[in-house]
């Protein structure tokens, strides 16, 4: 009798998530990105984020997403092939590409093929600029320069400004440029600018030029590593302005052998800190290191950002399963910019350029730990 | 006709009937929606692979010389392609796609061809391995040359800056430094990858088979002879050099002009070294061999796609198989025996592989 009353409960019970299956919404995502090369850091941060998303969601029930994963190596050939392999797999959204360039290659392909696509980490403007169905999760470049502007002059960081940028990098570039203008608008004073390129590995000049300017902030819209050769240079000078970056900046606490106390103070414009107190984020991170053996980086949660998103927007837009991937597109597109999204990465919307707005975040290194910076 | 060019006779054939029958099986298959997204993304990647792995082959297997920078002139033309391309659009209002590509291709083929006799008259004086050392320079100074290269068009005109981007208002931007050729319109055609193919094929075919082949063969089998001959040395090696610099041009304007997007760092020195396993693994000298092996070493890693993070793992274990087998004497011996009867077709008896090595 009992082996009877259990078999019956189980079979219930198989009927039941059965019923509750064939309500759900099935969906292909497709996540696209470097999972093996040189760029392999976030393509894996990528999928990780999305995983842990896909699973959430398909626990949750209303929705059952298939996670497909190509490689695309960071290479601007591969990437299309891996679009396409994608596709041949059935994928109705894609999610990606990580990294820019891919990015900008893949996009056009899906504004032309009509499909929806949400990348997470692309921040290069060519990546969305005249195509109605790509959308960004993180920053632009040039919006990381307007936000660190405003994020300065509205928390009274500094009041004379020195900017040290690359002028052989586009990502550099781009940062800088808006910020100069937004400075100029909001009346803050840029007491000067120096420039340095890829290969150069002294930053006395520079240093020494904005410690004469008298400047007490120096903004650098750069990489980490030649970031934490600023930080030695002006340590050696004794030089103590505040150093604000924006999300190149992430990853300057794991340099090998480079000294984190230089870093103390650095200010940083990141969507993301994995110390936060947010339940959401807490909750994130700890499923995160329990799967992965790591601590997640800003990549993750945008692609987590990225799959609820997809998901949020299937949801407003009621779609339902087994729609081509052009309807699918076309109907997102409708409901993109009256959506609004709360994820780990800020509160975000969307205009129909495909640009995110979200408040940013900046976060302070005290102690070697990245910590969100409140007033 | 004697039984040596008989056999020439055979092994152009052979390779034309090949490239053409795969040509129109695939347009069948284009025709009949049966082809998948991912191999219809690839046929014109595979004609550019082609196109650079047999004219690297004229270099290196035909002339003897080693070069690493083929993916250099790749790179020049792919930019210079893009350039042409969008001046014809912007300033002229050229709309009709297929004469812009034809005519990108014939301006990137220019342009490498004039960087390849730029290198080539100095360095093809040399004795010893002086192309390999300067070719692969020459692929990293064209990848530092094009990050700093500035090219737009502004009411109708070509506007060029260089180290600093300095563009007057409202240019549209066509090559942007180290963001590379910026949203290019995509018209690249398989037709015209074959066509390219087909080119290919012809130049280096008739070239290989002419006065002046016999004559770049002899200085790589042995110098000092064909100079004791008389043949002009560095003339033909310039032949052999330019010819496949060309090509290298016209396979990267079609490439260039099949993505929206190239960079400058996709025609590293790695890239080169691809190329180079293309023309050994089909074999030096031997064009069908290295038009094979370059549509097989670019299909190969995306049907290994099932394999996931382990495909470049299998794909490298694949080459060593592919090495293994093609010089093991068991397997070849095989083969021959396969093939046996097909020549005896053409021969008579006392086929042999005189074809193999053209």
């Amino acid at each position: 009798m009992k082996k009877f009353l259990a078999l019956a409960l189980a079979l219930a019970l198989c009927l039941t998530s059965v019923a509750a299956m064939a309500d759900a919404v099935t969906l292909s995502v497709a996540h696209i990105g470097p999972t093996t090369g040189p760029a392999a850091l976030y393509g894996l941060a990528t999928l990780h984020g999305a995983e842990i998303a896909v699973e959430e969601i398909n626990a949750a029930g209303e929705f059952q997403i298939t996670l497909i994963n190509e490689d695309d190596e960071h290479n601007v050939e591969k990437t299309v092939n891996a679009y396409n392999a994608a596709m041949d797999a059935g994928a109705q959204v894609i999610l990606g590409t990580t990294t820019s360039k891919p990015c900008e290659a893949v996009s056009a392909v899906a504004a032309e093929e009509r499909v929806f696509m949400v990348t997470p980490s692309a921040s290069s403007p060519a990546v969305i600029e005249d195509k109605d169905n790509i959308f960004q999760i993180c920053f632009t470049d040039p919006n990381q320069g307007l936000a660190s502007a405003e994020y300065i002059v509205s928390h009274k960081l500094g009041e004379k400004v020195f900017v040290i940028y690359n002028n052989a990098d586009v990502y550099s570039i781009g940062i800088r440029d808006t910020f100069i203008a937004k400075a100029a608008e909001l009346g803050l004073e840029v007491v000067g600018e120096e420039v340095f390129n890829d290969e150069t590995t002294d930053f006395t000049v520079q240093v020494a030029a904005a410690q004469n300017a008298g400047a007490d902030l120096v903004f650098l819209p750069i990489y980490y590593t030649p970031a934490s050769l600023i930080l030695q240079v002006a340590a050696s000078r004794e030089y103590k302005p505040v150093f604000f970056g924006v999300d190149g900046m992430d990853g300057i606490l794991s340099i090998e052998g480079f000294d984190t106390s230089l870093a103390e103070g650095v200010m940083l414009l990141t969507p993301f800190v994995a110390t936060s107190e947010d339940e959401a984020v807490k909750s994130f991170v700890t499923k995160y290191e329990a799967a992965y053996g790591e601590t997640p980086i800003q990549f993750a949660a945008d692609a987590y950002d990225g799959i609820y998103t997809i998901v949020e927007a299937c949801k407003a837009a009621g779609v339902t399963s087994g729609m081509a991937p052009e309807e699918v597109c076309e109907a997102l597109i409708a409901v993109m910019p009256n959506l609004t999204v709360n994820g780990l990465t800020g509160t975000m919307t969307w205009d129909a350029s495909g640009a995110v707005s979200k408040t940013p975040m900046a976060a302070v290194i005290e102690n070697g730990v990245y910590v969100i910076d409140v007033e | 006709m004697t039984k040596a060019k008989r056999n020439r006779l055979i092994y152009n054939c052979v390779t034309f009937a090949v490239v053409i029958l795969a040509f129109l099986v695939l347009q069948n298959m284009i025709a009949n929606k049966t082809i998948t997204r991912a191999l219809k993304g690839q046929l014109v990647p595979i004609c550019c692979w082609i196109v650079m792995a047999v004219s690297l082959n004229l270099v290196i297997g035909i002339s003897g010389e080693l070069s690493l920078g083929h993916a250099g002139f790749m790179s020049v033309g792919a930019f210079t392609g893009a350039v042409v391309s969008g001046w014809l659009l912007n300033s002229f209002g050229m709309e009709n796609e297929t004469l812009r590509l034809v005519l990108a291709i014939i301006g990137g083929g220019l342009i490498a061809g004039i960087a390849g006799v730029i290198i080539g008259v100095p360095v093809l004086r040399l004795r010893g391995d002086y192309l390999a050392i300067v070719t692969l320079a020459f692929g990293e100074i064209i990848r530092n040359l094009v990050n700093v290269t500035y090219i737009g068009v502004a009411d109708g005109r070509l506007v060029f800056s260089f180290l600093n981007k300095k563009m007057p208002d409202g240019v549209k931007m066509l090559v942007d430094g180290a963001s590379g050729a910026v949203k290019v319109a995509k018209i690249s055609t398989f037709t015209m990858g074959f066509a390219l193919v087909l080119v290919t094929l012809v130049v280096v075919l008739n070239l290989v088979n002419s006065r002046s082949g016999r004559a770049i063969k002899a200085i790589r089998d042995n110098r000092i002879a064909a100079e004791s001959m008389g043949v002009p040395v560095t003339k033909y090696k310039m032949m052999a050099f330019v010819t496949a610099a060309v090509l290298a041009g016209m396979a990267g304007a079609l490439y260039g002009l099949n993505s929206s997007t190239v960079v400058p760092s996709q025609f590293t020195f790695n890239q080169s070294i691809n190329v180079l396993v293309f023309v050994v693994l089909g074999g030096l000298g031997n064009v069908l061999g290295s038009v094979i092996s370059a549509t097989l070493l670019t299909v190969l890693p995306e049907v290994l796609r099932a394999f996931a993070d382990y495909r470049m793992l299998v794909y490298a274990i694949v080459l060593i198989l592919v090495m293994i087998f093609t010089n093991n004497p068991t397997i070849r011996s095989f083969v021959d025996r396969l093939t046996a009867p097909v020549k005896k077709l053409f021969h008579g008896k006392g086929a042999d592989k005189g074809g193999a090595r053209a």
